[in-house]
């Protein structure tokens, strides 16, 4: 009985019981609006959602379309550390979208305009994603702008911007930019044979690798440095952490480039896969970065968590196009994605609930051991 | 000309109503990102209801649109308020959750209702082209949008309610100093649901004026824009007071309208500057301004902070 009280205790045990919670909660939300606008199919929809991959019957197809999920997952999982990362000193980078977006667009533009190898374009993605989280945290730290605000603003200014630039290197004959695989093949990040283990998807690289080992790096620095140790110290209480000595100013801004630098490079590891080509005429600002929201809360703001929660996000928004669609839209995903994200709010007074709950109940079979 | 100055206008309308209400639910205590969100509920109500009323008495319509469109952004409203007061949970992950799930429970309801209309409909767009005119006089070759009048009179409103009545007063009390205004007697969680609840119904008529603006048509797939959070850089612009508000929304209106009318003038178009350009000024203009006058910007003090009876 003993062991098992402190067991719930346990931080790690408590955010992994909360994670399931919103997700079981957003997958009846998201079941119920599939009763709500046909109940006929609406079991086999969510099934389908859940599947993803294995909706398909055979091992090498599954495989297949697992590898396509992954590449979908590294740069999620990018921009969720990158919001990760952010939070840890305090600062929400809803920014991380456009930080994403810049990114696509100096990559693409790099690999198309320039006929930059790979690793060069990976480069230029990152460095302009970081200029991108720059800004947020010049106007943050020395202007005392919002970070949500300025971030937003920045998301839509960079998605014209790259709209603008990328209308140069797009195909004649339709919206999107040209095929990095015909007009620069060594731009294409290499796939140094995990494209085998996929069933030959070829848009599986090294980039998903690379993305675990960033999470990984991440989870160092922020718990095994000094510099880690600042940032979440700042995050904490940011008045003590000046009162110590730490630099918050360049703390705020050093934090936000390598935040804006993540979701690059997230931007990076997508586009230069070949797996996805840029619409010069979208007109909203692509998801990705929206969703590290989601994984960034639901992983527990923990960036190894993060590595699992970005795979499962990405899994059901992925799910979403194995519905029905002439019966349900395929936004559900969306739906279920967001859901989460505001169940996420309440993770903080359940933990403090279920701690509360658990004190409460040692206080009184103590007392009554005495 | 006079486009210039209509859409000027109705741009800063719905800016208007948007940021006097995160004013309300800002000086209440409570920051309200959500209000993109809440702009995208407003339209949806409204967008059906104009689907629905197609052809009805001009003057009953116009009083339903509004109406709709202001309960469904204070229904959505309630899970910010439970969230973040009740709850106490972080007020910007909430708001931003509000924002993404609005765009899909939208995008969700209309095709699922297109759908059923016609089968092989799946767009998630809602046509409204009749019952808008309803909402048009014209005046020359001015177009008179009635919402251009609702958002003067709902600075007046604010400005009267929040500076002249004890409920104003008590609000604000709530947004600087809960403690304090708790120990006189003020129900602190009553006051900042009353603010949630009024920035969910400015959030959504200013939603409805939005898709109204310019087409007679709207893609819920494509949310607002962002323009909720310019209405926010408008409220601290115009320094959480309703009559800086409503001039600084006439400032952020002007710039998103040359955006939709810069054609129309010869010396603008012969510059050729592409039209993306435009569309970045007004938030290229709203971070300027933000830059230039956050710092010393007095924001309601205790925003952003969950009230906590027990706590000192």
């Amino acid at each position: 009985m003993k062991e098992k009280k402190s067991f719930l205790m346990i931080p790690l045990v408590q955010s992994v019981l909360a994670a399931l919670l919103c997700i079981v909660l957003g997958l009846l939300i998201g079941y119920l609006v599939l009763l709500a606008i046909n109940p006929a199919g609406a079991g086999e929809g969510i099934v389908a959602i859940i599947k993803n991959f294995w909706n398909y019957p055979s091992k090498p197809a599954q495989m297949k379309y697992l590898g396509n999920t992954l590449v979908k997952t590294a740069p999620l999982l990018m921009c969720a550390l990158s919001i990760n990362f952010c939070y840890k000193t305090g600062l929400f980078n809803i920014g991380a979208a456009g930080q994403y977006v810049v990114g696509a667009g100096a990559c693409l533009y790099a690999a198309l305009k320039f006929n930059m190898p790979w690793f060069a374009c990976i480069l230029m993605a990152l460095i302009v994603g970081g200029i991108w989280g720059f800004a947020v945290g010049m106007l943050k730290a020395y202007a005392n702008v919002n970070e949500v605000i300025s971030g937003i603003m920045l998301n839509w200014i960079g998605l014209y911007l790259v709209n603008m630039l990328l209308n140069g290197v797009k195909e004649s004959t339709s919206p999107y930019t040209e095929q990095i695989g015909s007009v620069n093949k060594g731009a294409l990040i290499p796939s140094a044979g995990l494209d085998k283990m996929f069933t030959n998807n070829k848009y599986v690289t090294i980039a998903i690798p690379l993305a675990i080992i960033i999470a990984v790096v991440i989870w160092v620095v922020l718990n095994k440095t000094k510099f880690g140790y600042e940032i979440r110290a700042t995050g904490f209480n940011k008045e003590a952490a000046r009162y110590a000595g730490m630099n918050e100013k360049r703390n705020i801004i050093l934090t936000l480039v390598i935040g804006g630098a993540l979701a690059g490079l997230g931007a990076a590891f997508l586009y230069l896969s070949g797996y996805e080509q840029w619409s010069v005429t979208q007109s909203s600002v692509p998801s990705m970065g929206f969703n590290g929201i989601a994984a960034t809360f639901l992983g527990g703001l923990d960036p190894i968590g993060t590595i699992f929660s970005s795979f499962f996000i990405q899994h059901i928004t992925s799910g979403g196009s194995y519905l029905d669609k002439a019966v349900y839209p395929s936004q559900i995903a969306d739906l279920i994605t967001s859901i989460i994200i505001y169940l996420c709010g309440f993770v903080l007074f359940f933990k403090l609930t279920l701690t509360g709950m658990l004190n409460r109940r040692r206080d009184k079979s103590g007392k009554s051991g005495r | 000309m006079i486009l210039l100055i209509q859409y000027t206008l109705i741009f800063a309308s719905v800016l208007t109503l948007v940021a006097l209400g995160g004013c309300f639910s800002e000086h209440s205590g409570v920051i309200n990102l959500g209000l993109e969100g809440v702009m995208v509920m407003g339209a949806l109500g409204g967008a059906l209801c104009m689907k629905a009323m197609a052809g009805s008495n001009y003057f009953i319509t116009v009083i339903l649109i509004i109406l709709v469109s202001a309960l469904t952004g204070m229904a959505y409203t309630v899970l910010l308020g439970v969230a973040c007061i009740n709850f106490k949970a972080d007020q910007t992950l909430v708001g931003t959750a509000l924002n993404i799930m609005a765009t899909a429970v939208a995008t969700v309801i209309v095709k699922a209702l297109n759908m059923h209309e016609n089968p092989d409909n799946v767009s998630a767009t809602v046509q409204y082209g009749q019952a808008k005119k309803s909402l048009i006089v014209k005046i020359g070759t001015f177009q008179f949008n009635w919402f251009m009048l609702v958002a003067v009179v709902a600075v007046a409103v604010a400005f009267v309610v929040l500076y002249k009545t004890k409920f104003g007063l008590r609000l604000m009390a709530c947004g600087e100093n809960p403690q304090a205004a708790d120990s006189v007697g003020i129900n602190v969680y009553k006051m900042r649901w009353a603010g949630v609840l009024i920035s969910g119904a400015l959030g959504g008529i200013g939603g409805v004026v939005y898709i109204t603006a310019g087409v007679s048509e709207w893609k819920f797939e494509t949310g607002v824009a962002g323009f909720g959070f310019l209405a926010l850089a408008v409220m601290i612009f115009g320094s959480w007071k309703p009559v800086n508000i409503g001039l600084a929304a006439l400032l952020f209106g002007f710039f998103r309208a040359l955006s939709n009318v810069y054609s129309g003038f010869s010396w603008l178009a012969a510059l050729k500057i592409p039209s993306a350009v435009y569309n970045m000024f007004p938030y290229i203009i709203s971070l300027l301004v933000l830059a230039f006058t956050s710092k010393n910007s007095r924001a309601p003090k205790a925003e952003g902070i969950p009230y906590d009876k027990g706590s000192r």
